[in-house]
């Protein structure tokens, strides 16, 4: 067997802009996905109790089901509900729902895992419920929960090639359909699992790089 | 939805269990062996394990399964869909089980190795006697959560051609018109099994600590 990228070189606009789908939906699908889980984490914490049960529900089926599973019912099922999307914006919400189950996961671990002390201290001394969050609880959290939320994002990474499946132009189903196309399927797998690779050890990177920055606010933290 | 279709369902659920057991089974062998590559000191052996671990974490779990789908075959290796399918998903765990089995590793406490080497344990007797059985304990929590994600990615493997819950939904749903039931019943039916695995891995985690010293 003999490989033979120069087949790919030709096809470069085309693998740029699959890459560039593939950047945008993952960078739109992690921030949503992280505030939806923090406004799931906060109200499982401050609402009213089957409030919590109700979005414990929500997080454990999600956590439960494979994200090709819930992007089938959303995208091929949500039709029958009067819910008819086109593929990347069915791929973005599904992302975004699936990541914010875990997102939410992260955060209240993150809120638990900041000591009672100083928010008792901080009771003491008349600090507001929206002060506490605000100066105590969401400055201490950062960097509990910066190692896992990177963790997360490199895991949605991956997770945005399963969005090829239902048609969305990112960078696995635009390499594949060339692979397809040149008869260098072998080829385009191995160039895609590069791009993939880069893109998995630059944002590991990059998140042991901010938290080797935000390490100075640890002291914070026992 | 008729008993007939539930339990073409029920037996395609079968199948991903199945697969997923044999993958996570082969993922632990595997993984043993990358670990201790990886926690050699011979370079040789680290650096190919380093390799590997970060390969197949980096790499969507998807585009593995397609490489080695259509690899195989081009290297002249002619196995059917599934083989494939498990070939790719107990290469993915393995490099996950690794790290995790690294991580048990590491976190034996130095005192009890050292006591083994006061009393003059052979550095395999160290190993079978104390470092194992610690580290596979430590990584069980671990290896608990790692069969809920391989069972919730052998999902990808319906993309090679393996008839499992996901395919099966998915052929049901398009020659019935019903993708709201059948994704349902599927999404119903993994919630199940995951939830079965983490209660069983806690009774698991219970008993061991039971025995602990």
């Amino acid at each position: 067997m003999t490989l033979d990228f120069a087949l790919m070189a030709d096809k470069m606009p085309e693998i740029l802009s699959g890459l560039w789908v593939t950047i945008w939906t993952w960078l739109v699908a992690t921030i949503l996905g992280a505030g939806l889980g923090f406004l799931v984490a906060s109200a499982r914490r401050y609402g009213p109790a089957p409030l919590d049960w109700l979005l414990k529900l929500y997080v454990e089926v999600l956590r439960g089901t494979p994200f090709l599973v819930q992007l089938f019912l959303l995208y091929f099922g949500g039709p029958f509900v009067g819910l008819r999307l086109e593929p990347i914006p069915a791929g973005l919400i599904g992302l975004t729902i699936y990541a914010s189950a875990y997102f939410s996961e992260i955060f209240r671990a993150g809120f638990e895992a900041v000591p009672k002390g100083h928010v008792e201290a901080a009771q003491c001394v008349g600090l507001s419920r929206g002060q506490i969050l605000r100066r105590i609880l969401l400055p201490e959290m950062t960097m509990l929960v910066l190692p896992q939320c990177v963790n997360m994002a490199i895991i949605l990474i991956k997770e945005t090639a399963i969005l090829s499946i239902i048609t969305v132009p990112e960078m696995t189903g635009v390499i594949s359909a060339i692979g397809s196309q040149q008869y260098a399927f072998v080829e385009a797998m191995f160039l895609l699992a590069i791009f993939y690779w880069v893109l998995v050890e630059t944002c590991g990177y990059l998140g042991r790089l901010a938290e080797a920055r935000l390490s100075k606010f640890r002291f914070a933290v026992p | 939805m008729s008993w007939r279709l539930f339990e073409l369902m029920l037996w395609a659920a079968g199948y991903t269990v199945l697969l997923s057991g044999i993958s996570i089974v082969i993922g632990l062998g595997l993984g043993l062996l990358v670990c201790a590559a990886k926690l050699s000191p011979n370079k040789a052996l680290s650096l190919p394990a380093t390799l590997f671990i970060s390969f197949f974490r980096g790499v969507p779990l998807l585009v593995q399964l397609l490489l080695i789908y259509n690899l195989l075959p081009a290297v002249g290796i002619m196995v059917p869909s599934v083989v494939a399918a498990v070939v790719g998903l107990s290469l993915c765990t393995a490099a996950y089980q690794a790290e995790n089995l690294r991580g048990g590793f590491n976190s034996v406490p130095r005192g009890l190795i050292e006591a083994a080497e006061m009393v003059g344990l052979s550095p395999f007797q160290q190993l079978r006697r104390i470092r194992a059985p610690i580290a596979l304990r430590l990584t069980l929590p671990a290896l608990v959560n790692e069969a809920i994600l391989i069972l919730k990615a052998s999902s990808l493997i319906s993309i090679v051609g393996v008839i499992e819950l996901t395919r099966m939904a998915q052929n049901l749903a398009a020659s019935t018109y019903k993708p709201l039931l059948f994704y349902s019943v599927a999404g119903g039916l993994y919630l199940v099994i995951c939830w079965t695995v983490a209660g069983g891995g806690s009774i698991l985690e219970r008993m061991t600590k039971a025995g602990r010293t």
